[in-house]
């Protein structure tokens, strides 16, 4: 076992971890936080994405050991003060899931998106998604969803 | 699936990583980035005893200039290349391969050591390492280096230079300044790997091809470069006819795989016609 130090959510934990446990496998199983789920075995469907240290992974494919030290954000560190982020209220408006499972990490990889690109085409938004698989939607409205949320975004960096 | 019980190190110097790898020998497995490692103890296709893992190590992260060549850390992300505008301006064709490497996710993770050591034959980054010239430098017992040329570097399928209980530290490439550059990657769907794929990186006078290197990707068990159709490009005009005639025997004597997404010929007829794309749009042309 490896003792490791992670920030979750905003909140430390300190874990004893066999250092095969995936990172997602950690989140999910000895934190309890299901938010984040898994879709495939080979790292294809991005469903698993959190942030480390701010940016997009897979947490499939990173160790919990390999965030010792580090900080994690997922899909259910995203709302504040119950209020849903602006990628979460877009994708709700644009109906932008529909069996909703690839919705955790599709959100994740958009703020992530979002972040490097605030202004982002129809197509920047396609690639940046490119690593996140969804079998319902047709993507159509995932984009659209990005695209509001860009815009809410941006109307509210410029009003505070 | 999740992969088989191993012990973890995280050394914090290229020395304690390799004196690890001494004291474990076969039982131990470097890890990288972990794009490519993870699926494969996921998968239980290895299950080392051992994971020495190099992300704690400052030295092996970054890029930086010396003189005619830029030196890149093994540790460096596909994403802090993507970011660093030297490799953008002195080897701007790693950059372009590199914009094609799977997704984002990935990108913020792999780095270009691991890619290189690992030698998946249809991986993005070994045909511009070949193309530009690249030197790897690579660390071995009791303090020792050695520098190998690209060309020597690629042995076989998944099989590089870099033997038992050593390390690959440093990506060293000659600067190609002002250099056009494209890598032409052929998939049937996004988020694919290369069915095939050419880096050309092209130094243009006056419209006409002064120096071409190029590089392809998936034509054989190992990146290949192709030599004979860089000096059949030199002094061409930059034009559709002379370069489709110039590349025209890309192809030959390559030895590329047969698959589910195409047969060997047509494969050698791919390069034709990705080489020719690539080097005119290298060209500018
Ligand atoms: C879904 C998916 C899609 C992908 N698509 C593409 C694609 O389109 N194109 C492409 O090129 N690649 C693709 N990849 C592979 C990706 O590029 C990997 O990141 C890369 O091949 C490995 O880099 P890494 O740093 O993650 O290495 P790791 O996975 O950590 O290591 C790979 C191997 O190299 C060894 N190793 C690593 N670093 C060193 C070192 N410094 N010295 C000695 N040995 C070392 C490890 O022991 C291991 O055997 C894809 C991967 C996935 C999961
Ligand atoms: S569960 Fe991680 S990519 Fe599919
Ligand atoms: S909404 Fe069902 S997989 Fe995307």
């Amino acid at each position: 076992m490896t003792r490791i130090n992670v920030t979750v959510d905003g909140v430390s934990y300190s874990d004893e971890v066999e250092p095969r446990t995936l990172l997602v496998q950690y989140l999910r199983e000895s934190l309890g936080k299901t938010g984040t789920v898994v879709g495939c075995d080979t790292s294809n469907c991005g469903a698993c994405t959190v942030h480390l240290d701010g940016t997009s992974v897979k947490s499939c494919n990173v160790l919990a050991v390999q965030a010792d030290g580090h900080e994690v954000t997922t899909i259910e560190g995203l709302a504040t003060d119950g209020e849903l982020h602006p990628v979460q209220q877009a994708f709700h408006e644009c109906h932008a899931l529909q069996c909703g499972y690839c919705t955790p990490g599709m959100i994740m990889q958009a703020c992530d998106v979002l972040k490097h690109n605030p202004d982002p085409s129809e197509q920047e938004i396609r690639e940046g998604l490119e690593g996140n698989l969804c079998r319902c939607t047709g993507y159509h409205n995932i984009v659209k969803a990005v695209q509001q949320a860009a815009g809410a975004m941006s109307s509210q960096a410029v009003s505070s | 699936m999740i992969p088989a019980q191993f012990d973890y190190v995280a050394p914090s110097s290229v020395e304690e990583a390799v004196a690890a790898l001494a004291e474990h020998g076969d039982e131990a497995k470097v890890l990288a980035g972990g794009q490519s490692l993870l699926p494969i103890l996921r998968m239980r296709l290895n299950a080392p005893s051992v994971v020495i893992d190099l992300g704690r190590i400052a030295e092996l992260q970054g890029v930086s200039e010396e003189g005619d060549h830029l030196v890149i850390g093994a540790m460096t992300t596909y994403a802090a290349l993507l970011d660093s505008e030297a490799v953008n301006t002195h080897a701007a064709v790693l950059n372009k391969a590199i914009h094609t490497v799977a997704d984002p996710q990935i990108r913020h993770r792999g780095t270009i050591g691991g890619a290189l050591v690992h030698a998946d034959p249809a991986g993005d980054v070994g045909a511009p390492a070949l193309a530009l010239g690249a030197e790897l430098v690579i660390a071995g017992p009791g303090g020792s280096t050695r520098t190998v040329a690209a060309e020597d570097f690629f042995e076989d399928l998944f099989t590089t230079a870099v033997g038992e209980g050593e390390l690959l530290t440093q990506i060293r490439i000659p600067k190609h300044t002002g250099w056009g550059a494209h890598y032409e990657k052929f998939v049937r769907v996004s988020h694919q790997w290369s069915i095939v794929g050419v880096a050309a990186t092209v130094r243009s006078e006056g419209g006409s091809i002064a120096e071409a290197r190029v590089g392809l990707t998936n034509m054989g068990s190992t990146p290949l470069r192709a030599k004979a159709v860089e000096v059949a490009l030199v002094g061409k005009p930059a034009t559709d006819e002379a370069v489709r005639e110039a590349v025209a025997s890309v192809a030959d004597g390559t030895n590329p795989p047969s698959d589910l997404n195409g047969d060997s010929d047509y494969r050698k007829h791919l390069a034709t016609v990705l080489t020719r794309r690539a080097v005119l749009a290298a060209a500018g042309a």
